[in-house]
Protein backbone atom coordinates (compact mmCIF):
# COMPACT_ATOMS: atom_id res chain seq x y z
CA UNK A 1 0.00 0.00 0.00
CA UNK A 2 2.84 2.46 0.88
CA UNK A 3 4.40 1.46 -2.66
CA UNK A 4 1.22 2.83 -4.39
CA UNK A 5 1.26 5.73 -2.16
CA UNK A 6 4.72 6.79 -3.27
CA UNK A 7 4.01 5.95 -6.54
CA UNK A 8 0.99 8.56 -6.12
CA UNK A 9 3.27 11.77 -4.36
CA UNK A 10 6.26 10.52 -6.66
CA UNK A 11 4.30 11.56 -10.45
CA UNK A 12 2.07 14.35 -9.09
CA UNK A 13 4.82 16.03 -7.74
CA UNK A 14 8.39 15.06 -8.12
CA UNK A 15 8.48 13.60 -11.50
CA UNK A 16 5.33 15.77 -12.88
CA UNK A 17 4.82 14.29 -16.26
CA UNK A 18 4.19 18.44 -17.74
CA UNK A 19 6.76 20.40 -15.13
CA UNK A 20 9.76 18.07 -15.35
CA UNK A 21 9.25 15.30 -18.27
CA UNK A 22 7.77 18.10 -20.86
CA UNK A 23 5.05 15.85 -21.81
CA UNK A 24 1.98 16.84 -22.78
CA UNK A 25 2.24 20.53 -23.63
CA UNK A 26 -0.10 20.87 -26.49
CA UNK A 27 -3.11 21.02 -23.90
CA UNK A 28 -1.21 22.60 -21.05
CA UNK A 29 -0.99 25.53 -22.94
CA UNK A 30 -3.87 24.95 -25.31
CA UNK A 31 -6.83 24.52 -22.75
CA UNK A 32 -5.67 26.38 -19.98
CA UNK A 33 -7.32 29.53 -20.17
CA UNK A 34 -10.43 29.09 -18.83
CA UNK A 35 -10.21 27.39 -15.55
CA UNK A 36 -13.41 24.70 -16.17
CA UNK A 37 -12.03 23.94 -19.01
CA UNK A 38 -8.93 23.14 -17.41
CA UNK A 39 -10.63 21.11 -15.37
CA UNK A 40 -13.09 19.07 -17.69
CA UNK A 41 -9.86 18.70 -19.52
CA UNK A 42 -7.95 17.12 -16.54
CA UNK A 43 -10.75 14.80 -15.60
CA UNK A 44 -11.14 13.36 -19.34
CA UNK A 45 -7.37 12.84 -19.22
CA UNK A 46 -7.41 11.65 -15.98
CA UNK A 47 -10.15 8.97 -16.95
CA UNK A 48 -8.59 7.98 -20.13
CA UNK A 49 -4.64 7.85 -18.92
CA UNK A 50 -6.05 5.35 -16.02
CA UNK A 51 -7.55 2.92 -18.07
CA UNK A 52 -4.92 3.23 -21.07
CA UNK A 53 -2.23 2.69 -18.48
CA UNK A 54 -4.18 -0.90 -17.67
CA UNK A 55 -5.18 -1.87 -20.93
CA UNK A 56 -1.84 -1.06 -22.55
CA UNK A 57 0.35 -3.38 -19.69
CA UNK A 58 -2.40 -6.25 -20.72
CA UNK A 59 -1.65 -5.99 -23.86
CA UNK A 60 2.24 -5.71 -23.40
CA UNK A 61 2.48 -8.69 -20.84
CA UNK A 62 -0.12 -11.04 -22.80
CA UNK A 63 -0.37 -9.92 -26.20
CA UNK A 64 3.24 -8.49 -27.09
CA UNK A 65 5.55 -10.46 -24.59
CA UNK A 66 9.02 -10.31 -25.92
CA UNK A 67 8.86 -11.74 -29.14
CA UNK A 68 6.68 -8.48 -30.60
CA UNK A 69 8.26 -5.84 -28.84
CA UNK A 70 8.24 -4.18 -31.61
CA UNK A 71 4.98 -3.15 -32.02
CA UNK A 72 4.65 -1.49 -28.51
CA UNK A 73 4.15 2.11 -29.82
CA UNK A 74 1.55 1.19 -32.55
CA UNK A 75 -0.55 -1.43 -30.27
CA UNK A 76 -0.78 1.48 -27.48
CA UNK A 77 -1.42 4.29 -30.00
CA UNK A 78 -4.66 1.89 -31.11
CA UNK A 79 -5.86 1.33 -27.74
CA UNK A 80 -5.46 4.80 -26.96
CA UNK A 81 -7.11 5.93 -29.98
CA UNK A 82 -10.15 3.84 -29.39
CA UNK A 83 -10.12 4.68 -25.48
CA UNK A 84 -10.69 8.53 -25.99
CA UNK A 85 -13.34 7.77 -28.98
CA UNK A 86 -14.94 5.65 -26.14
CA UNK A 87 -14.51 8.71 -23.65
CA UNK A 88 -15.71 11.07 -25.99
CA UNK A 89 -18.95 9.11 -27.18
CA UNK A 90 -19.55 9.11 -23.15
CA UNK A 91 -18.86 12.61 -22.68
CA UNK A 92 -21.65 13.50 -25.20
CA UNK A 93 -24.06 11.54 -24.17
CA UNK A 94 -23.71 12.50 -20.42
CA UNK A 95 -22.61 16.03 -20.54
CA UNK A 96 -23.02 17.49 -23.65
CA UNK A 97 -21.87 21.44 -22.11
CA UNK A 98 -18.43 19.82 -21.33
CA UNK A 99 -18.52 18.44 -24.80
CA UNK A 100 -19.07 21.41 -26.30
CA UNK A 101 -16.56 23.40 -24.02
CA UNK A 102 -13.51 20.75 -24.34
CA UNK A 103 -14.46 20.89 -28.27
CA UNK A 104 -11.15 19.87 -30.66
CA UNK A 105 -9.54 18.77 -27.34
CA UNK A 106 -11.48 15.98 -26.78
CA UNK A 107 -10.53 13.66 -29.72
CA UNK A 108 -6.62 15.97 -29.21
CA UNK A 109 -5.98 13.42 -26.20
CA UNK A 110 -5.20 11.08 -28.94
CA UNK A 111 -2.14 12.62 -29.86
CA UNK A 112 -1.42 13.83 -26.12
CA UNK A 113 2.21 12.80 -25.52
CA UNK A 114 1.91 12.25 -21.95
CA UNK A 115 -1.13 9.32 -22.82
CA UNK A 116 1.56 7.67 -25.05
CA UNK A 117 4.47 8.47 -22.44
CA UNK A 118 3.46 7.01 -19.35
CA UNK A 119 2.56 3.56 -21.16
CA UNK A 120 5.54 3.47 -22.09
CA UNK A 121 7.32 4.27 -19.58
CA UNK A 122 5.33 2.02 -17.10
CA UNK A 123 7.11 -0.81 -19.79
CA UNK A 124 10.46 0.63 -19.84
CA UNK A 125 10.64 0.69 -15.55
CA UNK A 126 9.14 -2.64 -15.44
CA UNK A 127 5.69 -1.73 -13.69
CA UNK A 128 3.19 -4.43 -12.80
CA UNK A 129 -0.22 -3.94 -13.64
CA UNK A 130 -1.35 -2.08 -10.35
CA UNK A 131 1.89 -0.43 -10.49
CA UNK A 132 1.27 1.12 -13.96
CA UNK A 133 -2.33 1.67 -13.24
CA UNK A 134 -1.45 3.71 -10.08
CA UNK A 135 1.63 5.18 -12.19
CA UNK A 136 -1.38 6.35 -14.80
CA UNK A 137 -3.33 8.10 -12.51
CA UNK A 138 -0.51 9.55 -10.62
CA UNK A 139 1.14 10.75 -14.22
CA UNK A 140 -3.11 12.31 -15.05
CA UNK A 141 -3.49 13.78 -11.55
CA UNK A 142 -0.06 15.32 -11.73
CA UNK A 143 -1.28 16.67 -15.55
CA UNK A 144 -4.67 17.75 -14.21
CA UNK A 145 -2.98 19.35 -10.66
CA UNK A 146 -0.26 21.90 -12.93
CA UNK A 147 -3.39 22.62 -15.49
CA UNK A 148 -5.49 23.61 -13.26
CA UNK A 149 -2.92 25.61 -10.97
CA UNK A 150 -1.53 26.89 -14.51
CA UNK A 151 -5.25 27.64 -15.90
CA UNK A 152 -5.77 30.47 -12.71
CA UNK A 153 -2.53 31.66 -13.14
CA UNK A 154 -3.80 32.90 -17.01
CA UNK A 155 -6.59 33.80 -15.90
CA UNK A 156 -5.13 36.30 -13.52
CA UNK A 157 -2.83 37.48 -16.11
CA UNK A 158 -5.86 38.22 -18.11
CA UNK A 159 -6.45 41.42 -15.59
CA UNK A 160 -2.95 42.06 -14.88
CA UNK A 161 -1.03 44.85 -16.32
CA UNK A 162 1.68 43.10 -18.24
CA UNK A 163 3.68 44.72 -20.98
CA UNK A 164 3.32 44.87 -24.26
CA UNK A 165 6.02 42.95 -25.53
CA UNK A 166 5.09 40.22 -22.94
CA UNK A 167 1.07 40.29 -23.44
CA UNK A 168 -1.04 36.70 -24.35
CA UNK A 169 1.40 33.71 -25.12
CA UNK A 170 4.77 34.97 -24.42
CA UNK A 171 3.87 35.49 -20.43
CA UNK A 172 2.46 32.09 -20.57
CA UNK A 173 5.17 30.81 -21.84
CA UNK A 174 7.62 32.58 -19.08
CA UNK A 175 4.75 31.60 -16.27
CA UNK A 176 5.32 27.68 -17.21
CA UNK A 177 8.92 27.72 -16.81
CA UNK A 178 9.17 29.31 -13.68
CA UNK A 179 6.27 27.06 -12.61
CA UNK A 180 8.46 24.38 -14.17
CA UNK A 181 11.82 25.58 -11.46
CA UNK A 182 9.10 25.56 -9.03
CA UNK A 183 8.28 21.88 -9.12
CA UNK A 184 12.43 21.71 -9.34
CA UNK A 185 11.73 22.47 -5.73
CA UNK A 186 10.22 18.93 -4.90
CA UNK A 187 13.17 17.20 -6.22
CA UNK A 188 14.27 15.73 -2.87
CA UNK A 189 10.90 14.93 -1.46
CA UNK A 190 10.91 11.02 -2.37
CA UNK A 191 15.11 9.10 -1.72
CA UNK B 1 4.93 -11.75 -38.71
CA UNK B 2 1.95 -13.62 -39.14
CA UNK B 3 1.33 -13.40 -35.42
CA UNK B 4 2.36 -9.66 -35.44
CA UNK B 5 -0.57 -9.53 -38.13
CA UNK B 6 -3.24 -11.64 -36.20
CA UNK B 7 -2.43 -9.55 -33.13
CA UNK B 8 -3.11 -6.30 -34.42
CA UNK B 9 -6.00 -7.64 -36.33
CA UNK B 10 -7.45 -8.82 -32.88
CA UNK B 11 -6.10 -5.58 -30.77
CA UNK B 12 -8.36 -3.89 -33.80
CA UNK B 13 -11.53 -6.19 -34.13
CA UNK B 14 -11.90 -6.25 -30.43
CA UNK B 15 -11.56 -2.16 -30.73
CA UNK B 16 -13.92 -2.10 -33.62
CA UNK B 17 -16.67 -4.17 -31.61
CA UNK B 18 -16.54 -1.87 -28.12
CA UNK B 19 -16.48 1.25 -30.30
CA UNK B 20 -19.33 0.04 -31.86
CA UNK B 21 -21.14 -1.25 -29.18
CA UNK B 22 -20.54 2.30 -27.47
CA UNK B 23 -21.96 4.17 -30.36
CA UNK B 24 -25.28 2.25 -30.16
CA UNK B 25 -25.53 2.34 -26.31
CA UNK B 26 -24.46 6.40 -25.87
CA UNK B 27 -26.21 7.42 -29.11
CA UNK B 28 -26.90 11.15 -29.24
CA UNK B 29 -30.90 11.93 -30.70
CA UNK B 30 -30.22 14.80 -32.95
CA UNK B 31 -33.10 16.73 -32.84
CA UNK B 32 -34.80 15.90 -36.64
CA UNK B 33 -37.26 19.30 -36.31
CA UNK B 34 -34.34 21.38 -36.21
CA UNK B 35 -33.40 19.73 -39.61
CA UNK B 36 -36.66 19.96 -41.15
CA UNK B 37 -37.90 23.95 -39.85
CA UNK B 38 -34.31 24.88 -41.09
CA UNK B 39 -35.47 23.51 -44.69
CA UNK B 40 -38.32 25.51 -44.70
CA UNK B 41 -36.65 28.79 -44.15
CA UNK B 42 -35.25 30.73 -47.04
CA UNK B 43 -31.71 30.12 -46.02
CA UNK B 44 -31.16 34.51 -46.82
CA UNK B 45 -28.98 34.16 -43.43
CA UNK B 46 -30.42 37.81 -42.96
CA UNK B 47 -30.73 38.40 -39.22
CA UNK B 48 -34.13 39.53 -39.26
CA UNK B 49 -35.77 37.54 -37.19
CA UNK B 50 -33.19 38.59 -34.38
CA UNK B 51 -30.93 35.74 -34.17
CA UNK B 52 -27.43 34.96 -36.20
CA UNK B 53 -28.61 32.87 -39.32
CA UNK B 54 -31.67 30.55 -40.18
CA UNK B 55 -30.22 27.23 -38.17
CA UNK B 56 -29.84 29.24 -34.71
CA UNK B 57 -33.57 30.99 -35.58
CA UNK B 58 -35.05 26.73 -36.51
CA UNK B 59 -33.41 25.92 -33.41
CA UNK B 60 -34.97 28.88 -31.01
CA UNK B 61 -38.79 27.66 -32.66
CA UNK B 62 -37.42 23.84 -32.39
CA UNK B 63 -36.66 24.66 -28.19
CA UNK B 64 -40.14 26.78 -28.11
CA UNK B 65 -38.82 30.04 -27.92
CA UNK B 66 -39.22 32.25 -30.79
CA UNK B 67 -42.49 32.82 -33.04
CA UNK B 68 -43.25 31.16 -36.54
CA UNK B 69 -43.82 34.71 -37.61
CA UNK B 70 -40.49 36.63 -37.80
CA UNK B 71 -38.65 35.39 -41.16
CA UNK B 72 -39.90 38.14 -43.54
CA UNK B 73 -38.00 36.79 -46.32
CA UNK B 74 -40.16 33.29 -45.97
CA UNK B 75 -43.34 35.71 -46.67
CA UNK B 76 -46.83 34.55 -45.26
CA UNK B 77 -45.94 31.32 -47.44
CA UNK B 78 -43.18 30.58 -44.80
CA UNK B 79 -45.09 31.18 -41.89
CA UNK B 80 -48.00 28.78 -43.40
CA UNK B 81 -45.55 26.01 -44.23
CA UNK B 82 -44.17 26.45 -40.21
CA UNK B 83 -47.59 26.49 -39.29
CA UNK B 84 -48.10 23.24 -41.04
CA UNK B 85 -44.79 21.40 -39.93
CA UNK B 86 -46.03 22.53 -36.83
CA UNK B 87 -49.28 21.70 -36.27
CA UNK B 88 -50.09 24.95 -34.64
CA UNK B 89 -52.05 28.33 -36.44
CA UNK B 90 -50.80 29.98 -39.01
CA UNK B 91 -50.28 33.58 -37.68
CA UNK B 92 -49.63 37.07 -39.42
CA UNK B 93 -46.27 37.97 -39.43
CA UNK B 94 -44.87 40.07 -36.83
CA UNK B 95 -45.35 43.69 -36.37
CA UNK B 96 -42.88 45.39 -38.35
CA UNK B 97 -42.02 42.32 -40.33
CA UNK B 98 -44.85 42.92 -43.54
CA UNK B 99 -43.51 41.19 -46.08
CA UNK B 100 -41.73 44.02 -48.28
CA UNK B 101 -42.13 44.01 -52.39
CA UNK B 102 -38.55 42.21 -53.48
CA UNK B 103 -35.99 44.76 -53.31
CA UNK B 104 -32.76 45.29 -54.11
CA UNK B 105 -29.64 47.68 -52.21
CA UNK B 106 -27.80 50.03 -54.88
CA UNK B 107 -25.01 52.38 -53.79
CA UNK B 108 -25.43 56.11 -54.49
CA UNK B 109 -21.91 55.81 -56.24
CA UNK B 110 -21.44 60.14 -55.92
CA UNK B 111 -21.81 59.90 -52.14
CA UNK B 112 -19.84 56.07 -51.07
CA UNK B 113 -16.66 57.15 -49.52
CA UNK B 114 -15.58 53.33 -50.10
CA UNK B 115 -15.73 52.44 -46.15
CA UNK B 116 -16.29 48.65 -46.52
CA UNK B 117 -18.39 48.87 -43.58
CA UNK B 118 -21.41 47.44 -45.23
CA UNK B 119 -19.15 45.24 -47.08
CA UNK B 120 -18.73 43.55 -43.53
CA UNK B 121 -22.40 43.60 -42.67
CA UNK B 122 -23.86 41.90 -45.90
CA UNK B 123 -24.39 38.23 -45.37
CA UNK B 124 -24.52 36.74 -49.03
CA UNK B 125 -21.23 39.12 -49.72
CA UNK B 126 -23.33 40.75 -52.48
CA UNK B 127 -20.90 44.04 -52.21
CA UNK B 128 -18.00 44.01 -54.42
CA UNK B 129 -15.31 46.73 -53.37
CA UNK B 130 -12.12 47.58 -51.27
CA UNK B 131 -10.83 50.95 -49.53
CA UNK B 132 -11.62 53.92 -50.07
CA UNK B 133 -12.47 52.63 -53.58
CA UNK B 134 -16.25 52.90 -54.24
CA UNK B 135 -18.45 49.67 -53.80
CA UNK B 136 -20.70 48.04 -55.83
CA UNK B 137 -23.92 45.80 -55.25
CA UNK B 138 -24.41 42.79 -57.39
CA UNK B 139 -27.99 43.12 -57.71
CA UNK B 140 -28.65 39.33 -58.67
CA UNK B 141 -26.77 38.00 -55.68
CA UNK B 142 -28.75 40.70 -53.02
CA UNK B 143 -31.40 39.51 -51.05
CA UNK B 144 -33.12 42.61 -49.80
CA UNK B 145 -32.54 41.84 -46.46
CA UNK B 146 -31.61 45.95 -45.96
CA UNK B 147 -28.42 44.95 -43.37
CA UNK B 148 -26.14 47.21 -45.22
CA UNK B 149 -28.44 50.52 -44.65
CA UNK B 150 -27.40 51.19 -41.02
CA UNK B 151 -24.11 50.89 -40.78
CA UNK B 152 -23.55 53.22 -44.06
CA UNK B 153 -21.66 56.29 -42.63
CA UNK B 154 -22.90 58.33 -45.26
CA UNK B 155 -26.17 56.80 -46.02
CA UNK B 156 -25.70 56.64 -49.71
CA UNK B 157 -26.79 52.85 -49.83
CA UNK B 158 -31.62 52.82 -50.76
CA UNK B 159 -33.26 50.00 -51.64
CA UNK B 160 -34.71 49.80 -55.13
CA UNK B 161 -38.24 47.79 -55.83
CA UNK B 162 -37.48 45.66 -58.47
CA UNK B 163 -39.92 46.33 -61.26
CA UNK B 164 -41.80 43.02 -62.68
CA UNK B 165 -40.89 43.43 -66.44
CA UNK B 166 -39.79 40.59 -69.10
CA UNK B 167 -37.08 39.47 -67.30
CA UNK B 168 -38.09 39.49 -63.17
CA UNK B 169 -41.82 38.14 -63.62
CA UNK B 170 -42.17 34.86 -62.34
CA UNK B 171 -45.43 32.84 -62.02
CA UNK B 172 -46.84 33.11 -58.67
CA UNK B 173 -46.78 30.30 -56.48
CA UNK B 174 -49.87 28.04 -57.34
CA UNK B 175 -52.56 28.19 -53.82
CA UNK B 176 -54.92 25.54 -53.50
CA UNK B 177 -57.28 24.77 -51.15
CA UNK B 178 -56.37 21.56 -49.14
CA UNK B 179 -59.07 18.96 -49.58
CA UNK B 180 -58.96 15.80 -47.16
CA UNK B 181 -58.45 12.90 -49.14
CA UNK B 182 -60.92 10.06 -48.39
Amino acid sequence: MENYLLILIATVFVNNIVMSKILGLCPFMGVSRKLETAIGMGAATTFVLTLASGTSYLIDTYLLGHDLAYLRTLSFIVVIAGIVGFTEMFIKKTSPVLFRVLGIYLPLITTNCAVLGIPLLNVMEQHNFMESLFFGMGGALGFTLVLVLFAAMRERLEAAEVPKPFKGTSIAMITAGLMSLAFMGFAGLIK
Amino acid sequence: MLSAILVMAGIGLVLGAILGWASIKFRVEDDPLVEKIDAVLPQTQCGQCGFPGCKPYAEAIARGEADINKCPPGGEEGVKHLAELLGVEPKPLGEGLEPKPKAVAVIDENTCIGCTLCIQACPVDAIVGAAKQMHVIVASQCTGCELCLPPCPVDCIHMEVIKEDVATWKWRYPIHTMKQVE
